[in-house]
């Protein structure tokens, strides 16, 4: 058995607290359940979830208190830029320490690199600012529509969200030092981590051109605030149009190396069988015979506009939505109300640019009954969204397209 | 363990950033003083739920494994066993 003595022995002060809480049942407060749960989630994940605030959020959906794992309610996806308050949350592991913006700093070295140097905040806000508006999104968002269900946070449609990030670039973080020429990935550290010692630390690498674009900031604003605590206070890696996993939360170094990183999870986890989805963006460095980390997001729409079921009156019906992609940029949303035999195209709404949610509109003529709507989101280079879930272990890249009810009365 | 409570209570009332975590009540059946003694040290038992009822007895087996191989939980053979049977009898596939 594990007891809080040894764990309090073993284990940060933050751990401590919040294995804690659950000692205090005096503490409990009123929870409302959530609405408009999508059906398809476990049976198991629709009794226990709660809406429930994190301090300095909004009540979001909680699947897991401990790492927090909480998803944006469908209602914040209604206007492309995704308030910090509502912004999702998601953490793999428990030890989260408060990081004090006065003594954070950034280590950005290693063995590809041709030096070390330390900075404080106020060296990356001194340094040539970028901005770029992008979405967030967790690999397993959607990862509990999986049919049949894999093991996982089981997240619905909300482990995502958009938000303009404003920051120093990446790769005028490592000129600071110089990389080397044959520097392949850029190691990425943030200041949480495990409960226990022999628990594999959230570490990630990506490639060194990604680290090398333009977009690919170390981010300290976000919607024009300092990031949420739970959005990786004081400062994060923003890679947009890559899977959030490898956005590191409260980011304290950057390691250039020279051979791929071989990381539990980088070896182990965030892993896409090969040949299965159509991607362009490669992992080169880190991919086997059989599998390859996540990279790119793939296209994807939501409607927002209505819950799955809303009642509606007979006549016309404007539904909305947004779309994404992993940058290429949207260039149509379908919608079919006929059960995909026929589409027309929706009308897109503003342009925040390629990585961020593309708004989209569609007037339809709902008869007296149900009515159903599905929207398809395709984007420059030509990716669509997929009709049959694409089977992969860990229950990635879920763009299934939705299908919408509509009960017109 | 008293003092341990007080520590906590004071810890908790003065730094705000950590989720209020309710008790997650898990079904009453043989072994769950087992589960709740060991896996909720690293998470909070609402995994469980959440992940209920698709798991069949490997795939219970399979999360348990991954816990202490891969996560490194320093859970003994004897109480893994005993954490893999409750949670197969009460989260497992129907």
């Amino acid at each position: 058995m594990i007891s809080r003595r040894n764990l309090l022995g073993t284990a940060g002060a933050s751990m401590a607290l919040a294995g804690g809480h659950a000692v205090f049942p005096g503490l409990s407060k009123a929870e409302p359940a959530v609405p408009n749960l999508p059906a398809a989630l476990p049976q198991g994940t629709r009794s226990e979830v709660v809406m429930d605030a994190l301090p300095g959020k909004k009540p979001l959906i909680k699947l897991t208190y401990r790492p927090p794992n909480y998803e944006t309610p469908l209602e914040y996806f209604r206007t492309p830029l995704t308030p910090n308050d509502a912004f999702f949350v998601r953490y793999h592991l428990a030890d989260i320490p408060e990081v004090d913006a006065a003594k954070w700093k950034l280590l950005v070295g290693g063995e590809g690199a041709n030096g070390e140097v330390t900075l404080t905040l106020d060296d990356l806000k001194k340094m040539p600012a970028a901005e770029v508006t992008a979405v967030n999104m967790c690999s397993g968002n959607r990862r509990g529509l999986f049919e049949p269900h894999v093991p996982g946070v089981e997240w619905g449609y909300g482990a995502m969200g958009c938000a303009r990030w404003k920051g120093a670039r990446l790769k005028d973080i490592l000129d600071k030092v110089g990389i080397k020429k044959d520097a392949i990935e850029i190691v990425l550290d943030g200041a949480d981590g495990p409960v226990f010692d022999k628990t594999p630390k959230f570490v990630k690498s990506i490639p060194v051109t990604k680290a090398m674009e333009e977009t690919t900031l170390v981010a300290y604003e976000m919607n024009g605030q300092p990031l949420p605590h739970f959005n990786g206070f004081p400062a994060r890696v923003i890679t947009p149009g890559w899977a959030g996993v490898y956005w590191m939360k409260h980011i304290v170094s950057l390691r250039a190396v020279t051979k791929p990183f071989d990381g539990f999870w980088m070896k182990a986890a965030y892993r896409i069988p090969i040949g299965k989805f159509p991607i362009v963006a490669r992992f080169i460095s880190q991919e086997t015979d059989v599998n390859t980390p996540i990279t790119e997001l793939v296209p994807n729409s939501l409607i927002t506009s209505h819950p799955d079921g809303a009642a509606v009156k007979a006549g016309r019906v404007t539904v909305g939505g947004i779309a994404w992609d992993g940058g290429y940029g949207i260039r149509t949303v379908d919608i079919s109300s006929d059960g995909g035999n026929t589409w027309v195209p929706a009308k897109l709404g503003e342009d925040l640019g390629r990585f961020a949610f593309r708004p989209w509109s569609y007037d339809l003529v709902a008869k007296s009954g149900k009515n159903t709507v599905m929207a398809r989101a395709t984007n420059v280079i030509g990716q669509t969204q997929t009709a049959n879930l694409i089977l992969n272990p860990a229950g990635y890249h879920n763009n299934v397209m939705q299908t919408l009810t509509l009960n017109a009365i | 363990m008293r003092k341990i409570v007080f520590a906590l209570l004071a810890a908790m009332l003065s730094a705000p950033a950590f989720a209020d975590e309710q008790p997650i009540e898990l079904k009453k059946a043989p072994g769950l003083d087992v589960v709740e003694g060991n896996c909720a040290a690293c998470h909070s038992l609402d995994y469980v739920q959440m992940n209920s009822p698709f798991l069949n007895a490997a795939g219970w087996d399979a999360e348990v494994s991954k816990m202490i191989k891969l996560f490194g939980a320093p859970i003994s053979d004897e109480d893994a066993k005993k954490i893999a049977d409750y949670l197969k009898a009460n989260y497992g596939a129907n």
